[in-house]
């Protein structure tokens, strides 16, 4: 089986992100970049089904300007065989990168696809699905707990009420959810190795993509700010404001 | 303009969180439709019979309402400029795959309506709002049911046109699922919730939380730290990609406050912190503060209310 695992360059998880003062979008110039934490954890379930013996090669693939090949080594030091980048400019909508993502698991004939659910900046929740769909598979989202069955893929999914199995045929696309795994640490042995691992650079237009979408960003602003509260000094005093200064008790 | 709203709802009853998906609809235009996908659920449909039209596709293939046949039949079931469901995790599950079919864009998680093609949305976690404009010919969107009243009932029943469109698929298979059962409110329906943190220390000890929850009707949610540690089940956790609530109230115990719990309950109307570290971020967000030892505080509380 070979698996496909996509990451993302995203400003780290940390970070309290500012608004530019013209509206423009988020204020990303001296932030801290990482690897989208669910996207890591994509990569560490890839690796442990590999490590059982259930994939015989793992490829991981960025999508975006050059530096997101730091996240593309991140993720070979971690233990994937090998890397894709897809060179284009940072900020494509997740149905373009969706169809890059086909185009490539065409290329390189993918059995499954790991892809964190979410990616922490966009907070779109759509490429996984969206992959599935246009490759006509079966989708396991929020996955908290995957196996490989008889040739089968059996996920076991976070729902809003509780959790749910589904059993996919394969090729299918799975979404991680933060529970599946918790990552490795790269050691440094495997680091070093990962520098020697092949990263092939490709761009939109080799892959036959058009990366255009109906959808533009108009602006980009801060958030209400909720006014300062107060300490209180005793559960008598909460529970005597709840009552009669908030009124919701 | 014509706009579909896709029910959210488990066969049995229409949950509110369609009403609110129905009043974004409304806020974009006068014409909606509701599709009640599921197997035998002609009740639901019935419930949804307060807009001008109500879609049925009663079948046992979308008993459980597995995203590749759900989606299938979203794409069939008429032309519509606009199409959107509540941002629930089946909403979220099929959805995107409508968008891909029609290849188009989706806007996930509106908490506004600019007009028929500009929304606002959360991003970073909510510390930033985009308003995004669409330029595609079919707008597909989730909607954050905390930013949208519920529809009221009209009271005049709309006619339930029956749809016999199958869209049965082999790819993936239901196997099972297990939900909490509560006798409390519904986490993202509750008008107060109190959730606890990592400094409940452990899944015994929310049982401080109940007793203080019995007294006030509310709701019971977590933060991620304490649902990763085992404490309590992951349907209970509120934050960035948990649940997302706006109560009345809400009262934090021992959440120290990160970026991603924020994200899921900042929208409250009022917030109480209690945390014996005084510099916990929450503190930041909460109206009332109360730094004191949570193992203190709960049984006074519970004896007080």
């Amino acid at each position: 089986m070979k698996i496909l695992v996509a990451v993302k360059r995203v400003v780290d998880a940390n970070v309290k992100v500012r608004v530019k003062a013209d509206n423009s979008g988020v204020e990303l110039a001296n932030a801290k970049m990482a690897i989208n934490p669910f996207c890591e954890i994509a990569v560490e379930e890839a690796i442990r089904i590999k490590e059982k013996g259930q994939a015989d090669e793992v490829i991981v693939v960025s999508i975006g300007e050059k530096a997101c090949q730091e996240q593309i080594r991140t993720a070979l030091a971690l233990g994937a065989d090998r890397g894709i980048h897809v060179e284009t400019e940072d900020g494509l909508q997740p149905l373009a990168v969706a169809k890059l993502l086909r185009a490539i698991v065409q290329r390189e004939h993918i059995d499954l696809v790991l892809v964190g659910k979410l990616s922490i900046d966009t907070d779109n929740n759509q490429v996984g699905q969206m992959l599935a769909a246009i490759s006509g598979m079966p989708q396991g989202t929020f996955a908290c707990g995957v196996e490989v069955q008889d040739g089968k893929l059996k996920v076991v999914r976070e729902i809003d009420g509780g959790e749910q199995t589904v059993l996919l045929t394969l090729p299918a696309v799975v979404s991680t959810d933060l529970r599946l795994n918790e990552p490795r640490y790269a050691s440094l042995p495997n680091i070093m190795k990962a520098k020697k691992k092949p990263i092939d650079t490709v761009t939109p237009t080799d892959l036959g993509v058009d990366v255009q979408s109906g959808l533009r960003t108009v602006s980009v602003e801060a958030p209400p700010v909720r006014t300062a509260g107060i300490k209180v000094g005793s559960v008598d005093e909460l529970i005597a404001r709840l009552k009669t200064e908030a009124k919701v008790i | 303009m014509s706009i579909l709203v896709i029910a959210e709802h488990d066969n049995a009853s229409l949950k509110p969180a369609t009403l609110s998906t129905i009043t974004a609809a409304l806020a974009i235009g006068p014409g909606v439709d509701v599709l009640v996908a599921g197997a035998s659920c002609a009740g639901v449909a019935a419930a949804a019979a307060s807009v001008p039209g109500v879609l049925l596709a009663d079948n046992a293939v979308y008993a459980n309402q597995l995203p590749e046949s759900v989606a299938a039949l979203v794409v069939e079931c008429g032309s519509y400029t606009h199409i959107l469901t509540a941002a629930t995790t089946t909403g979220k599950n099929f959805l995107p795959r409508v968008a891909a079919l029609l290849d188009v864009a989706q806007i996930s998680d509106i908490i506004a309506v600019k007009s028929s093609d500009t929304f606002v949305r959360p991003i970073y976690a909510g510390n930033a709002l985009a308003t995004v404009q669409s330029s595609d010919a079919v707008k597909v969107i989730t909607v954050r049911t905390t930013a949208f009243a519920e529809a009221a009932s009209a009271g005049n029943a709309a006619p339930v046109e029956t749809l016999a469109i199958v869209k049965e698929q082999s790819l993936s298979t239901f196997a099972g699922q297990q939900l909490s059962v509560s006798e409390r409110p519904e986490l993202t329906a509750a008008s107060i919730i109190v959730s606890g943190g990592r400094g409940m220390q452990s899944g015994e000890n929310f049982k401080l939380i109940e007793k203080v929850a019995d007294k006030l009707g509310a709701a019971i949610g977590a933060s991620r730290a304490a649902v990763d540690a085992g404490f309590v089940p992951n349907d209970m956790q509120v934050g960035q990609t948990g649940k997302i609530v706006a109560p009345e109230l809400y009262i934090a115990v021992g959440i120290s406050g990160a970026i991603q719990h924020l994200a899921g309950m900042k929208d409250s109307k009022v917030i109480v912190a209690i945390n014996k570290d005084a510099e916990a971020p929450i503190f930041q967000v909460a109206d009332y503060g109360l730094v004191d030892d949570l193992f203190k505080v709960l049984p006074e509380l519970a004896e007080k209310l």
